[in-house]
């Protein structure tokens, strides 16, 4: 299809070129008649050439005069215009004659054309006039774009101009494919039409994160662990890439796989199973460089698209709703949401519009008036002082129960909930505060809004105080697993050093038998650990997520639908009812996961795909369940621009979890015997290592210094102040703007008072439009006038009467932007009959159906008043 | 030549090449969507004359059964908006279904969403939105249960308000520059529409 579509354009294309070149030749022809070279098919196209170009110059002059009258050319521009019209005639029959002048104005009208062409959509017309005016002005731009430059740049502006289109079609077959490539489009319409805005925008945010996490596997996949897993050592090679002696007959069990341990403890999935090998394969692949790399890239990623997005977020939205000038109007005008399908929906949609009219009429009766203010002020200190014991309970509940998994793990058969009592007390813990906040809140009585923003707030503090405890607990770990290292490295050291003392004294001659990778002491590898840890964590909020939806949603409208016909009270109207999709919550527990993932992903590299993984289950997964069985909300609320909330909370989160990550590559030194990094004093002097071994001198020198502290501390305060100037900036920006609007609006008033005041000089004219407005009802005159505007040109000559032209194109409602708006077109008609006055709207900067003849006093807007 | 999905099967016509390259240039709709709204529009009409939904007219009744419309309190305001019919019955073609479509497509700007809101909005066609539009308009917002609907004072209070807020020159109505100046500047019109296509 594409093909032919392509072969089409470029048929065009030649034909456009073809006639050019005709009626160029066309007038070499007078010159050499006899036509030594023009063979018959020549002197065809010749023909047609001199044929075609008059009559479709005249026709496209004809069609440009009639679309000036519709007024899609300025005012000004019309006498322009009109000389072009007919300088463009005359051009077809000598065409030596354009002057330079005419030329550049050619071109600019041309210009004007295509950029008619291209905001076409944006007009408030009807699809047939459209389609006519589209039709005309690419005809047009076809015709005359070929006539423009000179000699040589003919041909180039010819080749400029082809493959201008031809890109502007790529661009558009690629926005095509991009469209084409959007995942889930439908399934999220169809829950933004049962649901409202609201709850798809949480989908689209899935959606995107599954899109950066996407990114993030590719990234880790495609430079750690597919080269470790091609190029690296085997398993089995070494001891850190072998299950040890004493656990290989339970490795394989899959309750030990279960918990991460066995085989996939020392697989790729986990920072132990890396060599620190320089170099491997024959590629000399820099693995432990590329580690160290991507571990930073996926944090430097994250950040920038999360603040990009940020940025585009903020700048779309343009009126920052920060007057309150309209907030009645606003609930008016804008409070339905166009996405809702579902009749129950709507319904609660009124609902809510209803009450929100209410509310606002009563705020605005009596804004002031709190009676019970003291009250409210106890119950408000009494629900934080609450919500704060329960942060604080949960956060020494999780940092008991980490601090007693630290013994369980040194006992030997420790059953399943010791092993796992800190994930599951951890997922309790996120289950049931939340509600529990909500609870509390009611004592607050708040503004639903604020309520929300407090609830989310509140969840974060749970939820983030849990996480730092979680990771405070795990630091105690580290430390305690650091200073068992140093007695296992003896250890290793001696062991080694035995066998080979022992082989020694066997017998010298023959080579040790090498001592089994397995059979090696080593370290507690607290990279691992952790990374473990987080990929636990992980996965146990994603079965827990996946059951309280499974339970809370789906077994609970299951047993509201079907228990209904045999119970003792409605219950799908009272008790426990059906669910509604928790915005919030699900949006919280999606940041949070994603921060754990950020977290983790550097000891567990494995962890982003399990996370690609869950995104992509969960996208489906949700889906189904809360068209099956969730209610819409019964306070719908639409999705505003508060999408930046979340974003911050996720940047904050990045922050947040970025910071513990440094921390231990900054000052944790590494494993001894796992890791690409074991041997070195610190993580980051890979960095050191590959500047000193692979580059020439002077780049270590630059970037020693470079890493002096006398440079960086400056750097430091040179973006400080970088950034207390933007500041400043910014701030100055905003006050100019304040002051720009009082301005306007000062204007406005001006404005105003003098309509007030001359409104009455002329009553008559507004009687008028009133009386003619009913009239204006019917649809139809608008097609009829097009009908007569395709065939009009070629019959009326190019200058037509005013009067008709006005007639003609008066087609009512169809466009007028920015015009007064009250004004039906026959207006046009009648008024220069009563008043003599031809453009009677300040507001109307172009009337319609101007005549392109020359007539006095007719160009932009006489004043009415 | 033509094109279009194989998904639509033998039941339906294609549209012409050149004009689904129209239709994109002249709407805010991609090609799949130009696409999946014929295919959405030639269900609406009876099988035997699918084969020719480019030219055929959907009577109002129909259109009306699109589950986007059908909860939308503007239902009948939308179809009269941008029904092309002469006769007046509301019916639509294929190109007033591209306009209505592309209007409340994501990708519109507000401009234009503001205008064809406000002739949506504007009950009695008579260009402005004054006291009688806007108490329809509440009317429409508010449901038609007898429990939603506002009483009389809170109505006039109500539209009272707005006008207060909205008409700057101090009419009496709201015309359309008036009214996009109040609605661009809100923070939710934006994501005012988005028809599934």
């Amino acid at each position: 299809e594409d093909k032919e579509d392509k072969e089409d354009e470029s048929k065009k294309e030649e034909n456009g070129s073809q006639q050019n070149r005709a009626s160029r030749r066309k007038n070499y022809q007078r010159k050499d008649r006899d036509g030594k070279k023009a063979g018959e098919e020549e002197s065809r196209k010749k023909d047609r050439g001199k044929a075609a170009p008059r009559k479709d110059q005249k026709e496209s002059g004809n069609r440009e005069k009639k679309t000036t009258k519709k007024g899609m050319e300025r005012e000004n521009k019309q006498k322009k215009d009109r000389r072009n019209s007919t300088s463009s005639s005359s051009n077809s029959s000598d065409e030596e004659s354009l002057s330079e002048e005419e030329l550049a104005m050619l071109m600019e009208q041309v210009e004007q054309k295509k950029k008619l062409i291209s905001t076409m959509r944006n007009k408030p017309w009807r699809m047939v006039k459209k389609l006519s005016v589209l039709r005309e002005a690419q005809a047009f731009v076809e015709k005359f774009e070929g006539a423009l430059g000179k000699g040589k740049g003919k041909k180039l502006y010819a080749y400029k101009m082809m493959m201008a289109k031809k890109w502007v079609k790529f661009k558009r077959d690629f926005e095509n494919f991009k469209t084409q490539c959007i995942p889930w489009e439908m399934k999220i319409k169809e829950v933004e039409s049962h649901f409202g805005s609201s709850v798809a925008s949480y989908f689209i945010f899935l959606r995107w994160m599954y899109g950066v996490n996407l990114v993030l596997f590719g990234l880790i996949f495609g430079l750690v662990i597919i080269p470790e897993v091609l190029m690296g050592m085997p398993y089995g090679s070494m001891p850190r890439k072998t299950v040890p002696r004493a656990e290989q007959e339970t490795a394989m069990d899959f309750s030990v796989l279960w918990d991460f341990e066995g085989y996939i403890k020392y697989s790729a999935l986990f920072y132990g199973y890396y060599n620190n090998q320089r170099t491997i394969g024959w590629l000399k692949y820099r693995l432990p460089m590329a580690y160290f790399m991507v571990g930073i890239s996926v944090f430097g990623y994250s950040l920038m698209v999360v603040i990009r997005s940020m940025a585009r977020n903020a700048n779309e939205s343009t009126g920052d709703g920060d007057d309150d000038n309209f907030i009645f109007s606003w609930k008016m005008f804008t409070s339905w949401d166009y996405l809702i399908g579902n009749p129950e929906t709507a319904d609660n949609k009124f609902a809510s519009i209803t009450t929100s009219f209410k509310e606002s009429i009563v705020d605005e009766q009596e804004s002031n008036k709190d009676e019970n203010i003291h009250l409210r002020r106890f119950l408000r200190v009494l629900a934080n002082v609450l919500i704060i014991c329960c942060l604080c309970g949960s956060g020494y509940l999780i940092y008991f129960v980490v601090k007693r998994s630290q013994t369980f793990s040194k006992m030997q058969n420790v059953g399943w909930y010791e092993r796992n009592e800190v994930e599951i007390v951890m997922s309790l813990l996120g289950m049931f505060c939340p509600p529990l906040f909500e609870t509390i809140a009611a004592l607050e009585n708040y503004h639903p809004r604020i309520g929300l923003k407090w609830q989310l707030g509140r969840i974060f503090a749970l939820f983030l105080g849990n996480l730092y405890t979680f990771l405070l607990a795990l630091m105690d770990d580290v430390n305690e697993k650091l200073a068992e290292e140093d007695v296992v490295k003896n250890i290793t050291h001696w062991t080694l050093l035995g066998h080979h003392n022992l082989s020694v004294g066997n017998d010298s001659t023959i080579t040790p038998p090498p001592l089994d990778p397995a059979d090696v002491p080593r370290g507690p590898c607290w990279e691992t650990t952790v990374g473990i840890e987080f990929v636990r964590l992980t996965v146990s909020d994603i079965l827990v997520t996946y059951i309280t939806i499974l339970v809370g949603d789906f077994i609970r409208a299951c047993f509201v639908r079907f228990m209904n016909y045999c119970w003792c009270w409605d219950l799908e109207a009272g008790f426990p009812s059906y669910a509604e999709f928790d915005i919030s919550g699900n949006v919280l527990g999606l940041v949070f996961n994603q921060g754990m993932i950020w977290m983790g992903s550097f000891y567990a590299p494995g962890l982003v795909g399990i996370n690609v993984l869950r995104l992509l289950t969960s996208m489906y997964f949700q889906c189904w369940a809360v068209m099956s069985s969730n209610v819409p909300h019964a306070r719908v609320f639409k999705a505003s621009k508060s999408n930046n909330f979340y974003m911050g909370l996720l940047l904050l989160i990045l922050f947040l979890s970025l910071l513990p990550v440094a921390y231990t590559i900054m000052s944790l030194p590494p494993s001894f015997d796992c890791g690409p990094f074991s041997g070195k004093k610190r993580m980051y002097d890979v960095i050191q290592e590959t500047i000193e071994l692979d580059f020439p001198l002077f780049v270590a020198k630059i970037f020693s210094y470079v890493a002096n502290p006398g440079l960086i501390i400056p750097a430091i305060l040179l973006m400080v102040l970088a950034i207390y100037y933007l500041n400043a900036v910014s701030e100055a920006y905003q006050r100019a703007n304040a002051e720009l609007k009082r301005k306007m609006q000062m204007q406005r008033e001006e404005e105003k008072n003098k309509r007030n005041n001359k409104a009455s000089t002329n009553p008559m004219l507004q009687d008028l439009e009133d009386l003619l407005t009913p009239s204006m009802k019917t649809e139809s005159p608008p097609k009829e006038a097009e009908d007569k505007k395709i065939e009009s040109p070629n019959r009326t000559s190019p200058v037509r009467k005013p009067g008709r032209a006005a007639v003609l194109d008066g087609s009512p409602m169809a466009g007028r932007r920015g015009a007064a708006f009250a004004p039906p077109s026959q207006v046009f008609v009648t008024q220069p009959l009563t008043l003599g006055v031809r453009s009677p709207y300040p507001g109307q900067p172009r009337p319609w159906g101007h005549p392109p003849g020359p007539v006095p006093g007719r160009g932009r807007g006489q004043p009415r008043y | 030549r033509a094109s279009g999905s194989g998904a639509m099967g033998g039941s339906a016509s294609l549209i012409p090449r050149e004009a689904l390259g129209e239709y994109q240039e002249l709407t805010f709709l991609s090609k799949q969507e130009i696409l999946v709204a014929y295919k959405r529009f030639s269900e609406l009409l009876p099988k035997e004359e699918r084969e020719n939904a480019y030219s055929m007219r959907v009577p109002k009744s129909d259109i009306l059964t699109l589950p986007e419309l059908r909860a939308n309190p503007f239902q009948h305001r939308i179809c009269h908006v941008f029904s092309t019919s002469e006769t007046g019955d509301d019916s639509m073609s294929f190109e007033d279904f591209l306009d209505m479509l592309s209007v409340f497509s994501e990708s519109a700007t507000s401009d234009i969403k503001s205008h064809y809101a406000f002739r949506i909005f504007d009950f009695d066609d008579d260009g402005t939105l004054d006291n009688k539009d806007l108490e329809q308009l509440v009317n429409c917002l508010t449901g038609q249960g007898e429990e939603s609907q506002l009483s009389s004072a809170e109505m006039e209070q109500l539209i009272q308000n707005i006008l207060e807020e909205s008409d700057i020159d101090k009419d009496g109505t709201i015309n359309l520059s008036e009214f996009q100046h109040v609605v661009s500047r809100s923070p939710d019109f934006a994501r005012c529409g988005g028809l599934q296509g």
